[in-house]
């Protein structure tokens, strides 16, 4: 059997030979096509892979009604909460764990004067963020509710801001200015960047650089330290004259997240929010029915376009692109086969049964393939060089070529081949014996 | 033209090839037609003028540190006395924002003050006197800021200003007569009226984005200098001096005042790097569908000579025959170029509906727009020569075959 397959495959290079044209146009159409395909679902499956695998169906964005009807889109909700309902939803701590963050923009000032300072970004946060997230530590460890209550300036840095810093030290308990205020290290976190970045879609940082440092919420919030993300008021709403009656608006920054491990625990949660936008309706607050959302990551992911239309778009394209170049094959494929019906009539002639006649044509099929495969390979690494021309470099950076890429290359391209060489070879198949030798 | 009949009745018999190659053409004018629409679409927006006069233009960002978040007013005071000393520096401004930088404000704007719902949508600069000159946008009525309108103030607290200049499109927009010199607006919700008293010709939002697509070039600047730490500075250098300024502005602020950060990355550009920045998506889409457009048809092409050539390797026996019989060459010429064009119409009749169901698809799917014709017809036009041109070497060989091979068996 094994014997058999050899002598097929022999027998399919020596006819790939005898026709170098028809072959090399083959190859190069299942190369090109499989090649577009990698290449752009190499981006695909950056931007749509889950980015906290071994917790998406536990972590949840709620999102409340505060503006009502008339301000929403499609009757969404919007996407991030307003400090009121923010505060709400800490203080009722029906979570497992629960988090608020914003994003916060920090100027470092290092010791040495002779630096200039730089811009840091990170957020504003809850101390359960860390186990929430499952953030891995170098040095030391997050905070915790007594540092989120005493609202006290503790900072969690990145490992690239401490290696910029402290030269990679173990900084844990060194102080750290950040604008004109001082803070004291307690954890450096190893190098931790999901993407997309689920927990910070609503400022548009779903492919940003890491984040490198993580402040308490409660400190920032006393210390008037501003969003460096989104600030969304509605549609001609007003954010105020300061930052105190900011608070008290119905403008959304605040992105919230809580950990639900039972599905008991995810109902129990809508009916609190629900209960919550009643007791803000019977307040006179909201003037309308409760209006809430529970998304998991994935659905969260969804509802705010994780995947850029860009990917989505090419991807299509790509796929498009391989259809054709496999019709195209069909097309060379059976131009191939029949060209050789005399001889396929003389093998079954000869005693060759259909079934062996299959095997010979889908084993030469397979070789095309598996060349076509070689050559998407080259152009699918050619192309990686080119996918930064048309996503953001933050984007493109994910695309790369790895074992289970390549691995797919090959195969998708010798899956492809052999089934659109089905038809040529059922073709080649019904060759008359008889007939082919009398026209002969 | 001639001989359609037998071409309709040698056609049954390949029926495999004949619709091979009709499917083949009619996917590649399905995703030809799509990709050509999308790149023009992008081209487009990457020629749309900004209104600024881009050459010998700068911009620097900046954040000042250590400082109120929004007491910075001094500080850019003296930024910009230090960059307008600068021999290079024709003049400077502080803005929110500019044309193509990606971030800014926008607001509603009406000229009802009851209005419930504002008239059009526009973005708001923030600058001085010089906010014009440093642009080099053109003045086309009324007059620009005197200095003594320009207001110092908190970004969270703007009062509205008596005086505004707006863009040409804007201006258009809220007084479709083509009087707006003179009138009124209310910006967002405010109940306090602001003048028109300038009409520049064109002046771009800071976005490029297609949701901003509505309203692109609908601009207006107010009279005033935000005191945020967060500013970016707007230089125009003296012409050919672009160089120099480059290298000498952020130099010159660092020496005023050390405590602020101008970003690495992107902090100090030339327009024309903000420019191609702005635009890099759109140029890389239209390179990536103009290389797959490429690839598509020569594919297609390479299927059609195949095919053909197995073609006329099994017909020599026939055309010997024919040519036997009298035939000329040029019959034999036609004879395969006719059944090409035959196939090419099938193929280019459903591709054409394909390419239309193909844009529906997309218009539903993401924000494009409706496919328009001429697109579909080049494509159809493109797709038959390269079919007739991917046929004639086959063609020219097969009309070689000698009257001979129909005395030969193979």
């Amino acid at each position: 059997m094994s014997g058999m397959f050899v002598h097929n495959l022999r027998l399919g290079t020596n006819s790939l030979r005898r026709n170098p044209l028809l072959t090399a146009l083959m190859i190069m159409s299942i190369g090109f096509g499989v090649a577009a395909s990698m290449v752009t679902y190499a981006v695909f499956r950056a931007v749509s892979g889950d980015p906290i695998p071994q917790k998406s169906a536990q972590l949840f964005a709620p999102q409340i009604d505060n503006r009502g009807p008339q301000y929403n889109r499609e009757g969404e909700p919007p996407d991030a909460l307003n400090y009121t309902d923010a505060m709400a939803l800490m203080r009722a701590h029906k979570a497992t764990r629960q988090t608020l963050l914003f994003q916060v923009g920090l100027s470092v000032t290092p010791d040495d004067a002779h630096r200039m300072p730089f811009k840091a970004l990170g957020y504003a946060t809850y101390g359960d963020f860390f186990p929430m997230f499952d953030v891995p530590f170098q040095y030391g460890d997050g905070w915790g509710a007594e540092q989120d209550q005493g609202r006290e300036p503790v900072v969690v840095i990145s490992r690239a801001l401490n290696q910029k810093l402290f030269g990679g030290e173990n900084s844990v308990g060194r102080r750290l200015m950040l604008e004109d205020r001082q803070y004291r290290i307690v954890g450096v976190t190893e190098n931790w960047d999901p993407k997309p970045r689920f927990f910070d879609m609503f400022s548009g940082n779903a492919y940003a650089d890491p984040p490198q440092v993580y402040i308490p919420f409660t400190y920032a919030i006393d210390q008037r330290i501003d969003t460096y993300g989104n600030n969304n008021c509605g549609s001609d709403g007003k954010r105020g004259n300061d930052f105190d009656s900011w608070l008290r608006g119905e403008c959304v920054w605040i992105s919230p997240w809580v950990e639900l491990n039972t599905a008991d625990q995810v109902q129990a949660f809508r009916q609190f929010l629900d209960g919550y936008a009643e007791e803000q309706r019977k307040a006179g607050r909201f003037n309308w029915a409760p209006n809430n959302r529970l998304r998991d990551v994935h659905a969260w992911l969804d509802h705010e376009h994780a995947v850029p239309p860009e990917s989505r778009i090419s991807l299509s394209l790509a796929l498009g692109f391989l259809l054709i170049c496999l019709v195209n094959t069909i097309g060379l494929l059976l131009a191939k086969f029949m060209r050789r019906a005399p001889e396929i009539g003389v093998r079954r002639a000869l005693g060759a049964s259909r079934a062996d006649i299959y095997r010979q044509f889908l084993a030469e099929a397979a070789m095309v393939g598996l060349a076509g495969g070689v050559l998407g390979l080259v152009l699918t690494g050619a192309g990686m060089f080119g996918v930064g021309l048309v996503f953001e470099p933050q984007i493109a950076r994910l695309a790369h070529l790895d074992i289970s890429l390549v691995a797919l290359t090959l195969l998708l391209a010798i899956a492809a081949t052999v089934l659109a060489a089905f038809y040529p070879t059922w073709r080649a198949a019904q060759v008359q014996p008889a007939w082919q030798l009398k026209s002969n | 033209m001639l001989q359609i009949k037998p071409i309709l009745a040698a056609l049954k018999r390949h029926k495999a090839g004949t619709v091979l190659i009709a499917l083949q053409i009619a996917l590649t004018l399905a995703i030809v037609c799509n990709a050509l629409f999308i790149i023009s679409q992008r081209l487009d927006r990457v020629h749309r003028p900004t209104g600024l006069v881009e050459s010998d233009l700068m911009a620097i960002q900046n954040r000042f540190v250590g400082t109120e978040e929004n007491n910075a007013a001094p500080l850019i005071k003296a930024d910009l006395a230090a960059l307008r000393q600068l021999p290079g520096v024709q003049d400077v401004v502080a803005v929110n924002s500019y044309p193509l930088r990606g971030g800014g404000w926008s607001t509603g704007v009406r000229t009802d003050v009851d209005a419930k719902d504002s008239k059009a949508h526009t973005t708001q600069y923030f600058g001085d006197e010089h906010t014009l000159a440093t642009m080099g946008v053109r003045l086309v009525e009324g007059r620009n800021f005197r200095s003594d309108e320009i207001v110092e103030a908190d970004p969270q607290a703007i009062p509205d200003p008596a005086a505004i200049i707006v863009s040409k499109a804007l201006a258009d927009k809220m007084y479709p007569d083509g009087h707006a010199l003179g009138k009124t607006l209310y910006i967002g919700d405010s109940k306090k009226p602001s003048t028109i008293v300038g009409i520049v010709e064109r002046l771009q939002v800071p976005w490029n984005g297609t949701w901003s697509d509505s309203f692109y070039e609908n601009s207006l600047i107010q009279p005033v200098q935000l005191t945020s730490a967060f500013t970016n500075y707007l230089i125009r250098a003296k012409p050919g001096q672009l160089g120099d300024v480059l290298k000498a502005a952020p130099a010159a602020l660092v020496k005023v005042n050390r405590m602020r950060v101008i970003p690495s990355d992107r902090g100090v550009r030339t327009f024309a790097e903000v420019r191609e920045h702005a635009y890099k998506g759109d140029r890389g889409m239209a390179i990536l569908m103009g290389v797959v457009c490429l690839v598509l048809l020569g594919i297609t092409a390479a299927g059609i000579v195949g095919l053909t050539s197995f073609w006329v390797g099994q017909r020599r026996k026939q055309i010997g025959v024919r040519r036997a019989l009298g035939a000329t060459k040029h019959d034999i010429l036609s004879y395969f170029l006719t059944e090409n064009l035959l196939i090419g119409v099938a193929g280019v009749v459903i591709g054409a509906l394909l390419a239309i169901a193909m844009n529906l698809w997309l218009v539903t799917q993401y924000e494009m727009a409706r496919l328009s014709v001429p697109y579909v017809l080049v494509g159809v036009a493109a797709l038959l020569l390269l079919g007739q041109g991917a046929t004639l070497a086959p063609a020219m060989r097969a009309s070689r075959v000698p009257p001979v091979e129909a005395t030969r068996s193979v």
